[in-house]
């Protein structure tokens, strides 16, 4: 797996920022081989930009890129999230 | 003016990486050249490494930031690869093991402008760094050299990849800070 | 699940540092005092972050150490050799400096008495540091829930918070230690990496149905929930926060 991969903790304060609640308790399907799990247990890499990979299969859940004033991200790899508020 | 705007020099060379390490057998790998061409090239490891090779020199620049200068890497030439080579093509497609693509006008990867490079600092490229081989295209930001590189793929049309689909700019200059979509 | 959503978009703020406390060489403890802190959980951490003259700005994350205390936050860190922002707050900060930062941050690996246990703790190294404050917040609650701490480290000299985990161990409080790389003499304890047959002996059985929490350089973390999985543990009863490389 390589020790420079994180998990979803270390994004929780990115993640607060984007959506204004508390992400990592938040249930996420992944839409490569349909598990479901935490955000804070899903594999985080640092590239050019965040890449968010499922712990099972390795699927891109998700892609973040950001600077001072916008973020992207890409959700495709995620078939659901649940969040709760 | 040698550093371009917004970037920090660094003497360490940070690692990167939008997924896993991939290991591939040097047994096992080929780069290929595919796509709108009349008939699609490989190498083996073998075949690749007998291909004449350069030393190059150059400042590196990460989007995040960084810069890295007087980089060494041995590699082949970019023109070496599509010598002979007929297309239609203006756009070319680099794509890597684990699913990596970024794509490039096919003029920005042509006339000494871009290489596949199998050395760093005189030692062979080490898999966290892009081993056995990736891109090295040092006149756009170092997203647009694909790490752990196994082809290109000549298209007529241009297709945005791996982060260019999801904030990061088109093309990519570092002189004209082009970092994000709309700078 | 734990507890309910926090809301709120977090902003930066400045905290000024209060008291520096030296743990290790190597590792220093830094408590700030932070305006309006609405108080926090144990295992949530904050985000702190650098401006440089030159406008370089570098961020990382900190796990917060203590149990929650009013408006002081503390931070245990390690000094990393090519660390960006690491030395800084080991051997630059002095009381009155502030720095910015936000938080608290986190609900996954966070662990409130309420929830119960029994409870196992897994630390690599500076890993210790969320489960300080889990062991830290059971003790100022009076709480007894069974709680067994398994905590490497390199050596004696490399313990964070050793006397005051011998000081609170007993009443429901077990403290296992594995020293890796050199022991001092006599030493009886544990002499090598965590691995599945030093996690069979020390962890509850899968009968209990112990919950983890697993917190330390990401091979670390790996090893240990890979090894409580075959052990027969519930995955979904193993929580992991993993730090990256080792500080090596």
């Amino acid at each position: 797996m390589g020790e420079l991969m994180l998990d979803g903790n270390a994004i929780a304060g990115l993640l607060q920022e984007v959506f204004a609640v508390e992400m990592t308790t938040a249930i996420g399907t992944c839409g490569g081989c349909g598990a479901a799990g935490p955000v804070g247990a899903v594999h985080v890499y640092r590239g050019a930009g965040i890449v968010l990979r499922c712990p099972h299969c390795n699927n891109a859940l998700a892609k973040i890129v950001k600077n001072d004033s916008r973020v992207w991200i890409d959700f495709q790899g995620i078939r659901t999230l649940e969040v709760a508020v | 003016m040698r550093i371009p705007p917004g970037q920090y020099v660094t003497a360490d060379f940070p690692v990167l990486s939008a997924g896993p390490t991939p290991h591939t057998a040097l047994e096992l790998w080929d780069f290929s050249i595919v796509g709108e061409l009349a008939e699609p090239r490989g190498w083996t490891w073998e075949e690749f490494r007998a291909l004449p090779s350069e030393e190059i020199t150059r400042d590196i620049h990460c989007v995040t930031k960084w810069t890295k200068l007087d980089t060494v890497w041995r590699g082949v030439s970019v023109d070496t690869l599509l010598e002979g080579i007929e297309t239609a093509a203006e756009f070319v497609t680099q794509y890597s093991d684990g699913g990596y693509t970024t794509n490039l006008p096919l003029e920005d990867v042509t006339g000494g402008k871009a290489w596949v490079v199998f050395a760093y600092d005189g030692q062979p490229l080490e898999p966290e760094h892009g081993g056995p081989a990736r891109m090295l295209v040092p006149h756009h930001y170092f997203w647009k050299s694909a790490k752990w590189v196994r082809g290109l793929r000549l298209q007529s049309t241009d297709e945005p990849g791996f982060w260019e689909t999801n904030g990061y700019h088109n093309y990519g200059d570092p002189w004209q800070e082009q970092r994000y979509t709309g700078d | 699940m734990a507890g309910t959503a926090l809301h709120g978009r977090l902003t930066w703020q400045l905290a000024e540092l209060v008291k520096a406390v030296a743990e290790t060489p190597r590792v220093k403890t830094i408590v700030f005092d932070v305006p309006g802190w609405p108080g926090h959980r144990a295992g949530q951490h904050v985000d702190v972050r650098l401006t440089a003259e030159d406008g370089y700005q570098a961020e990382r994350s900190y796990s917060i150490a203590s149990a929650p205390d009013g408006t002081r936050v503390a931070l245990t860190v390690q000094r990393l050799e090519d660390g960006e922002v690491s030395p800084y707050l080991t051997d630059e900060l002095r009381p009155g400096d502030k720095i910015e930062l936000r938080g608290p941050i986190g609900g996954y690996f966070v662990w409130e008495p309420s929830e119960g246990g029994p409870l196992m703790l897994v630390a690599g190294g500076s890993g210790i540091v969320p489960l300080m404050a889990m062991i830290r917040t059971r003790a100022a609650a009076g709480d007894d829930t069974e709680m067994r701490l398994l905590y490497s480290s390199r050596s004696q000299d490399d313990l964070i918070y050793r006397d005051e985990l011998e000081r609170l161990s007993g009443n429901g409080l077990t403290v296992v230690h594995a020293l890796t790389d050199s022991q001092p003499p006599g030493w009886t304890g544990y002499a090598r990496r965590v691995d599945a047959e030093m996690l069979a002996e020390v962890a509850p059985s899968p009968t209990e149905r112990p919950r983890f929490y697993a917190c330390g350089p990401t091979p670390f973390v790996e090893a240990v929930a890979g090894a409580l999985v075959r052990l027969g543990h519930d995955p979904l009863a193993i929580k992991t926060e993993r730090f990256g490389p080792t500080g090596r």
